[in-house]
């Protein structure tokens, strides 16, 4: 990424105004850092992909026969904590967040540039950490660390991959104080509350649970390392703790980390949807305050995970009734996407594909939900592959789709190269197709009683798993396809000068270059009309004033 | 506001953007001094509230083990000496106001008065980490730390002497009977096997290490900072600085009144409570 | 927060007497500690009284809340009132665990 692309005319842009190695990693300009962790996790990712390439291919037969027992525990755990903390949380918030928050809100950068750069140190620490714990053995705890196993008996260096975690969490945070801010102080005269783009407001919702949640887990994590150093008892029933406990804390954050990684997602969404829709989102308002309210009520309802435990019955029936709460802003969400694609002029790029396929998915994925929020049902399906396919739903279904959406949506912005369609339209086929033919079958087994984390299993499973294993190398491909020509397009792309390639509303398109000047604006854009504004195609949503003669005396008060 | 409003204050705005803040404290990405000095105030609340939730997680476990476990927690609360606590209680409410005033100090651009009252504040948070070294060493004296070597020989001893703790043997088992003396007849609220009695305060010594070992952490990382402000406090007034950035003295500030929040909180639960 | 303010400074006798509030408090929660015959569960609650008055007014005064905007009003109390959340439905589980009609659920 880190090669120059020009762009055909002599302005420079961000990306090759300054071409040393240096100037890349020690920059404060939030679309370098963007760029930055663009790179990094997408190595995590492949990372990850392979371990779950691992994962399906063991399960192609009934036999463990691939890999042992104790290998398996190892690889499942890297695919979730590779895949959880070092690819999804920072996915959308610290790439594309980075990159657009400033652009769409109208300012020069975030608010903190030095602690965004601060952050991208912290995540690579904190990768660098638990990479070193993988390849020294590997862990074999899960991602979720349950105590007293990860605290008592685990072999091997959970404590570094805690430090690790712990690391890669401080580094969310920052980003969750860093947008907080910006979105607060840094918005452009006249860009009011309810003229930002959709995806800012996801960003704060976003942001509000990375400050409130993720210092919970990190302290959580950080007690595990002590008591595997000294042995306090803190999560030991043996020693007088209390396992649940643990459980308590950690789902305080890792409920909402899955609205960190999702709510973004819903954000770009609502941008691509409208954007290829030609229509303004439906109930704007609606959609807004449900990011909110996702992330609020996301914090009540970290129970549901601790049905088969020993929490109490009654503590989870308060949470099983929160639970449910969930899905009233989820379903107004695809509700109103739904509404903002109806009798619109539908656009079927790349990105809208993408768009249309989270929204099939995600309601599979948080319907199936639902199932699990009721205490009885859950009691049947919990550890099942029902949950696997369950979150994968959400997960993959959902945030990663999402993630490609806005990858191929604003990837003309931030490289000036337009990526091959043809090329885009299959891979987001073989993406839908693999994903649910690896996942589907899953919800089957689960409710057949497939239990997850084990190598083998019975006979009478193996069609099904075959079936999915054998989606799973339609979806690897389905991944592997953008890598390649994603990177194709930064060298032989078509290239892109124009400001808005897809005739989409928003700052970002209308106001700033393709690629963006280094400052973004030549002056701080005044934004007069609302987001998504397409019904008034003549009007742009706000201009850049032009300079003038400076007024003696300046501003007070 | 109208678009020609708006026109205005951005145009404004910008004459005070390019160049005349000449003493390099605007950072490029604001626009007025008012914004940088907000955002940093408000970044800085922020990161409190990740502090109080860092905390929070920590003294929520603990609030249920001392729930589960009230009367072996209290025995063990016991050991931990209230005049230190209170002393070093005391040390750290000063040094909160000795920082208020060098944030004010460093407000009218008194550059020397703010160095002299960020020094007596890191001289009191040295008092501070000088006590908790002698505490500690204690703890440490009497196996009550919970490494290898932990015993809870000395809470017991000290239970009995208080008359809230018994030995009882019954079918060649020891037991401890925790309870009370009063007119010389013994209570017992509740009995456990010897063993359980040293895990439990075993736990409570864990938490005491823990969440004083977090804290003893921020203040050592606040005294760093406060010491490279004194530093600059220091060049500011040998320069003769007319106008410097207030921003990071008062960002300390809000951090160190945190820091004295949570030991407000940490005192009366392991100290006094149950006493 | 409001737009003026930020930088006003504050008279001395504001820290002063916040400093005397805060000693008299030190002074009220070490004497109460040591009450003989308080049952514990008074003793937990008078030293949280006095604990969360002190951080209060360390909050509103050192840390100028009351002088400042809604937003930091905001940002003040969203952190205590999540942890008020973790709180209350941690101990609403630990609380109501011996109420489940089990013979010989643990405690």
């Amino acid at each position: 990424m880190t090669t120059t692309t020009y762009t055909g005319t002599d302005k420079p842009n961000y990306l090759n105004w300054k071409t040393s190695v240096a100037s890349w990693l020690l920059t404060y300009d939030h679309k370098r850092i963007a760029i930055l962790y663009l790179v990094s996790i997408s190595i995590f990712f492949l990372l990850g992909g392979l371990a779950a390439a691992m994962i399906r291919m063991e399960l192609a037969t009934p036999k463990g026969d691939l890999l042992t027992s104790d290998v398996y525990n190892k690889m499942f755990t890297t695919h979730g904590v590779i895949m959880i903390f070092l690819f999804l949380i920072p996915s959308i918030p610290a790439v594309f967040g980075n990159f657009l928050l400033p652009l769409m809100i109208g300012a020069r950068d975030v608010a903190f540039p030095r602690l965004n750069l601060l952050s991208w140190y912290f995540f690579m620490a904190g990768a660098a950490c638990v990479l070193i714990a993988l390849f020294r053995g590997g862990i074999d705890t899960g991602w979720t660390f349950y105590t007293p196993y990860s605290s008592s008996f685990a072999k091997g260096e959970v404590s570094l991959a805690i430090v690790g975690v712990f690391l890669a969490g401080f580094a969310s945070i920052f980003t969750g104080i860093n947008f907080l801010v910006t979105i607060h102080k840094m918005r452009a005269p006249g860009m009011t509350w309810f003229r930002l783009p959709l995806f800012v407001w996801a960003m704060y919702a976003t942001s509000l649970i990375q400050v409130l949640g993720t210092p919970v887990v990190a302290i959580t994590l950080l007690l595990v390392a002590v008591e595997r150093t000294f042995r306090i008892g803190i999560f030991d029933p043996n020693l007088g703790g209390d396992p649940i406990l643990y459980q308590h804390l950690f789902w305080f954050y890792s409920h909402p980390a899955v609205y960190i990684m999702i709510l973004p997602a819903m954000g770009v969404i609502s941008e691509v949807i409208s954007a290829f829709s030609k229509r303004r989102v439906f109930g704007y308002h609606f959609v807004a305050f449900s990011s909110l309210a996702i992330a609020i009520i996301g914090f009540l309802v970290w129970g549901h995970h601790m049905f088969s435990t020993g929490q109490s019955i009654y503590a989870g029936i308060v949470f099983s009734f929160l639970t449910w709460i969930v899905a009233i802003p989820s379903a107004i969400k695809t509700f109103n996407w739904m509404a903002t694609i109806w009798k619109g002029r539908v656009h079927w790029d790349t990105p809208m594909l993408y768009a249309l396929g989270f929204m099939g998915l995600f309601v599979i994925g948080g319907l199936t939900g639902l199932h699990l929020a009721a205490m009885a049902t859950n009691v049947h399906l919990t550890d099942t592959y029902f949950i696997v396919a369950h979150f994968h739903y959400v997960m993959v279904g959902g945030a990663i789709m999402g993630y490609l959406a806005a990858l191929h949506f604003w990837w003309p912005k931030m490289t000036g190269r337009m990526y091959p369609e043809g090329w885009g339209k299959l891979a987001a086929l073989l993406v839908f197709v693999g994903f649910n033919l690896t996942f589907f079958p899953q919800f089957i087994l689960g409710y057949m009683g497939m239990p997850r984390r084990y190598h083998s299993y019975p006979e009478e499973w193996a069609t099904l798993n075959v079936l999915s294993t054998a989606g799973s190398s339609v979806l690897g491909l389905g991944y592997l396809l953008p890598v390649i020509y994603l990177t194709w397009s930064l060298k032989y792309g078509k290239v892109v000068t124009e400001r808005n390639p897809w005739g989409a509303r928003g700052l970002e398109w209308e106001l700033v270059d393709t690629p963006p000047d280094p400052h973004n604006f030549e002056r701080t854009p005044i934004v007069t009309r609302p987001a998504y504004d397409y019904n008034h195609p003549e009007e742009p949503t706000g201009f850049v004033p032009k300079p003038r003669p400076v007024v003696v005396g300046g501003k007070d008060g | 506001m109208s678009v020609q409003e708006l026109q205005k204050t951005a145009t404004l705005e910008h004459t005070a953007d390019g160049h005349h803040h000449s003493d390099g404290i605007l950072g490029e990405q604001f626009e007025t001094l008012e914004q940088q000095n907000t955002s940093y105030l408000i970044g800085m609340w922020a990161f409190i509230v990740q502090e109080v939730l860092f905390f929070g997680a920590i003294f929520t476990a603990y609030a249920i083990y001392r729930f589960k476990y009230v009367l072996e927690f209290t025995l063990a609360h016991h050991e931990l000496s209230v005049p230190i606590g209170t002393l070093n209680t005391f040390v750290l409410l000063f040094s909160s106001y000795t920082m208020a005033r060098a944030v004010r100090a460093a407000m009218q651009n008194r550059h020397k008065k703010q160095a002299f009252y960020l020094f007596l504040t890191f001289l009191f948070a040295g008092v501070f980490m000088v006590n908790k070294y002698f505490e500690y060493s204690a703890k440490f004296e009497h196996h009550l730390f919970p490494g290898g070597d932990y015993s809870a020989h000395a809470v017991v001893e000290h239970a009995q002497k208080m008359g809230e703790l018994r030995e009882v043997e019954e079918n060649g088992q020891k037991f401890y009977e925790l309870g009370k003396t009063r007119d010389g007849q013994f209570t017992a609220f509740k009995r456990v096997t010897p063993q359980e009695f040293e895990q439990r305060t075993r736990l409570f010594f864990g938490f005491y290490f823990v969440m004083t070992g977090l804290h003893g952490l921020h203040v050592l990382i606040g005294m760093i900072i406060i010491g490279i402000l004194i530093g600059r406090a220091l060049i500011d007034h040998a320069k003769n600085k007319p106008v410097a950035d207030f921003m990071p003295v008062e960002m300390t500030g809000l951090y160190w009144h945190l820091v004295d929040i949570v030991w407000i909180f940490l005192f009366p639960l392991l100290y006094l409570i149950g006493r | 927060m409001a737009g003026h303010g930020e930088s006003h400074v504050h008279p001395v006798s504001l820290y002063t007497r916040t400093l005397w509030w805060l000693m008299a408090l030190l002074v009220a929660t070490v004497v109460a500690g040591y009450i003989p015959n308080v049952p514990n569960w008074l003793g937990v609650v008078i030293a949280l009284t006095i604990a969360v008055w002190k951080a209060t007014i360390v909050i509103m005064n050192f840390m100028h809340v009351r002088y400042s905007g809604k937003l930091a009003w905001l940002f003040a109390g969203a952190g205590f009132f999540w942890l008020l959340i973790m709180l209350a439905f941690a101990f609403a589980d630990y609380v109501s665990r011996p109420w489940e009609p089990f013979n010989g659920w643990p405690e």
